[in-house]
C-alpha cells in the first residue's frame, strides 16, 4: 500500500502544482495584462500621461512582462500578496480575515447539506423507481441549477419575512456567541445548500444503486446477514466513495456561489471581497482572492483523491 | 486489400450505432420531461420576440404618482420604486438573456466542436494541452473566470458572450473529442482515408454528422450554465446596464424592499430567470435520456 500510494500521491501532487502554475499565469494575464494600461486605468481617462506614467513607475507596471510576473509570484508564494490599490495596505491580512469568515459559512452549509443529500441520495436509491425516488432526483435537477440569487429571494420572503424564524442579516451583533453567529448564518447557507443537494443526491444515489446491484451485496444477503449489516457495511461503505470526490470538487463550485450569496446578504467573505476588488479595480487584491480560490479548489481535489485512494479497499492493496 | 476494403465500404459506411436515428428523436419528442422543458422555452421566446405587442406598458416609462403600488387589475404585477409597470418589465427582461446566453454557447460550441475534431482526430501535443487547459478552467468557478474578464475588458454584451463562449469551448471540446475517438476508429473513416479525402473533409463531413447527438446534449446542458451565469453577472452589476429590463438587475436594484413587503418587485423576476434555467435543463435533460 505505501509504495502504491507515495507514488500516486506524488503524481497528483506535480500535476496540481503544473495547475496552480498555469492559473497563476491566468490570473497575472487577466488581472495585469488585459487591462492594458494600470495607471491609466487607475486615473481614469482625463489624467495626464505624466501622472499615468508616474503611477504606473510607482506600482512596477512598466516593467517587462516576464519581469512583472516573476515578482508578483515570487512575492506570492511567501504569503507577501502586494499592497491593495483601494486601501493602500498589505492584502494578505484581508483575505487571512475574508476567507475566515467564508469558511465559517461555508462550514454551516455543508454540515446541513452533506447528511442530508447523502440521506436523500441513499433513500432515493433503496426505492430506485417509486415516486419519491423521481420527486428527489427531478427536484435535486432543478434546485442545482437555479442561481443562488434567485432562491435567496424566496427563502429570505418566506423564513426572514413571513415566518420571520430567522434573521436576514448575515452577520450576528458584536461579541455575538458562536451559536448565536452560526444562527445568522442558517439562511445565507440555504441558497447553497439548494444548489449542493442535487449534485451530492445524485452522486450517492448513483453509487447506492450500482453497490445494490453488485456481486457482494447478493452474496452477504444469500449469507444470511441481516439486511441492517449489508447496507451499512456492504453497501454503503462502497456507495459513498465516489461521492466524496463530488463533496471536495464542489468546494470549486462552492467559492462562485460565494461572490453570490456573500454579496446579497452583506457578509464579509472572500466572495465579497473578490467582488468588491474587482468593483474598485483592485487588481492586486482580486488576483490574490481568485488565487486563493484556485488554490484552496486544487488542494481539496487533491486531499478528496488521496482520501479516495486510502478508504478504497480495491485500491488499498493486499491487507485486509 | 484495396478489393476487400472496397467490398466492406458500402454495408458498413451508413450504418449509425445504436437505434436508428428516428426513433432516438421520435424517443425524445415524446418524453415528458422535454415537452415541459420544450413548453416553459417557447413560452419564453415568445415573450422575447413579441414583446412589444404583448407588453400593457412600455417597461421605460416611469409613473412617479403611483410607485410600488402593489399588483392589481392595472398593473398585473405591481410598479417598482418609480412606478414602472413590473409585468412589462417581466416581459421585455427577457430578451437580454435570451439573446446573450445562447450567442455565447452557439460561440462555445462552434469552436469547442472544432477543438474536439482536430484534437480527437489528430491526437498529440494539443490534445495534451488542451486537457490541461480544461483541469485549469475547472479549478476556478465560471462566475469568477468571468468576472476577472469583465473587469479588465469591461462590462458589455459582446464581452459576456465572448468571456462565456471562450470558457466553454473547451469543456465542449472535451465532449466531442472522446466521441472523435471512438469513431475514428470505425471502418467508414478508413474508407474515406483511403478514398484519398482530406482531413478537413473526413473531420466535417464523414464524422461530425456521426458525433452530433453528443454536441446537441453538451450544448442544452451548457445553455443552462449560461443562463445561469449571465443572470448572476448581471445581479452582481457586470451584466446589462440600467435601465435596461432584466431580471438579474431588477432583482439586485430592489432586494433591500423585500423585508419592507414589496414582495412584488422581486418575486416576478425570481420566478421567470427559475423557470427558463428549469426549461432549460428539463429539456437538456430530456435529450439526454433519449440518446442514450
Amino acid at each position: 500500500m505505501g509504495r502504491q500510494l507515495a507514488n500516486l500521491l506524488a503524481k497528483r501532487l506535480s500535476i496540481s502544482l503544473l495547475t496552480l502554475l498555469l492559473l497563476s499565469v491566468l490570473v497575472f494575464a487577466g488581472g495585469q495584462l488585459l487591462p492594458g494600461n494600470v495607471g491609466r486605468a487607475i486615473l481614469g481617462p482625463l489624467a495626464d500621461a505624466a501622472s499615468v506614467a508616474a503611477l504606473n513607475h510607482k506600482l512596477g507596471t512598466d516593467l517587462p512582462v516576464p519581469v512583472m510576473y516573476w515578482r508578483w509570484i515570487s512575492h506570492f508564494v511567501t504569503g507577501d500578496f502586494g499592497t491593495s490599490y483601494s486601501f493602500q495596505l498589505p492584502v494578505a491580512p484581508f483575505i487571512g480575515h475574508a476567507l475566515f469568515n467564508s469558511l465559517k459559512l461555508a462550514g454551516v452549509a455543508f454540515v446541513i447539506v452533506v447528511p442530508l443529500s447523502i440521506f436523500g441520495g441513499v433513500y432515493a436509491a433503496m426505492h430506485a423507481r417509486s415516486w419519491i425516488d423521481k420527486v428527489i432526483s427531478i427536484s435535486g435537477l432543478s434546485m442545482t441549477v437555479i442561481p443562488e440569487f434567485v432562491s435567496s429571494i424566496a427563502f429570505i420572503l418566506i423564513f426572514g419575512v413571513w415566518l420571520n424564524w430567522l434573521p436576514v442579516s448575515a452577520t450576528a451583533p458584536a461579541g455575538a456567541g458562536p451559536l448565536v453567529q452560526v444562527y445568522h448564518l442558517i439562511l445565507p447557507s440555504m441558497p447553497l445548500v439548494f444548489i449542493l443537494f442535487g449534485y451530492i443526491a445524485r452522486m450517492a444515489r448513483a453509487g447506492t444503486v450500482e453497490a445494490l446491484d453488485s456481486d457482494y451485496t447478493r452474496t452477504a444477503v444469500l449469507k444470511g446477514l441481516t439486511w441492517r449489516v449489508v447496507i451499512f457495511r456492504h453497501v454503503l461503505r462502497n456507495a459513498l466513495l465516489p461521492t466524496i470526490t463530488v463533496v471536495a470538487t464542489q468546494l470549486g463550485y462552492l467559492v462562485g456561489g460565494l461572490v453570490v450569496v456573500e454579496s446579497l446578504f452583506r457578509y464579509q467573505g472572500i466572495g465579497s471581497l473578490i467582488l468588491t476588488a474587482a468593483r474598485g479595480k483592485d487588481f492586486p487584491m482580486l488576483e490574490a482572492g481568485i488565487l486563493t480560490v484556485g488554490a484552496i479548489y486544487v488542494l481539496a481535489t487533491v486531499g478528496a483523491d488521496v482520501l479516495y485512494t486510502v478508504l478504497n479497499p480495491r485500491l488499498r492493496g493486499g491487507g485486509r | 486489400m484495396s478489393s476487400a476494403t472496397d467490398s466492406i465500404v458500402p454495408t458498413l459506411a451508413g450504418e449509425p450505432a445504436g437505434p436508428p436515428k428516428n426513433e432516438r428523436l421520435l424517443a425524445v419528442l415524446q418524453s415528458p420531461i422535454f415537452l415541459v422543458g420544450a413548453f416553459v422555452v417557447l413560452f419564453w421566446i415568445i415573450c422575447a420576440v413579441f414583446g412589444p405587442w404583448i407588453e400593457p406598458y412600455s417597461p421605460y416609462n416611469d409613473d412617479l404618482m403611483n410607485t410600488l403600488d402593489p399588483p392589481s387589475w392595472q398593473h398585473w404585477f405591481g410598479t417598482d420604486q418609480i412606478g414602472r409597470d413590473i409585468f412589462s418589465r417581466v416581459i421585455a427582461g427577457s430578451r437580454s438573456i435570451l439573446l446573450v446566453a445562447p450567442l455565447a454557447t452557439i460561440l462555445g460550441t462552434v469552436t469547442g466542436t472544432t477543438l474536439g475534431l482536430v484534437t480527437g482526430y489528430f491526437g498529440g501535443i494539443i490534445d495534451t494541452l488542451l486537457s490541461r487547459i480544461i483541469e485549469v478552467l475547472l479549478a476556478l468557478p465560471l462566475i469568477i473566470v468571468a468576472l476577472m474578464a469583465l473587469v479588465a475588458l469591461g462590462p458589455s454584451d459582446p464581452t459576456v458572450i465572448v468571456v462565456i463562449g471562450i470558457i466553454f469551448a473547451p469543456l465542449i471540446a472535451r465532449t466531442v473529442r472522446s466521441a472523435v475517438l471512438a469513431e475514428r476508429q470505425l471502418d467508414y473513416v478508413s474508407a474515406a482515408q483511403l478514398r484519398g479525402e482530406s482531413s478537413l473533409a473526413i473531420m466535417f463531413v464523414e464524422i461530425l454528422p456521426n458525433v452530433l447527438p453528443p454536441i446537441m446534449v453538451e450544448t442544452t446542458v451548457r445553455l443552462g450554465y449560461a443562463i445561469f451565469t449571465v443572470a448572476s453577472l448581471s445581479f452582481l452589476g457586470f451584466g446589462i446596464q440600467p435601465p435596461s429590463a432584466d431580471w438579474g438587475l431588477a432583482i439586485s436594484e430592489n432586494y433591500d424592499l423585500i423585508t419592507g413587503g414589496y414582495w412584488w418587485t422581486v418575486v416576478f423576476d425570481a420566478g421567470a430567470t427559475a423557470s427558463l434555467v428549469i426549461g432549460v435543463n428539463l429539456l437538456a435533460d430530456g435529450i439526454q435520456s433519449g440518446f442514450e
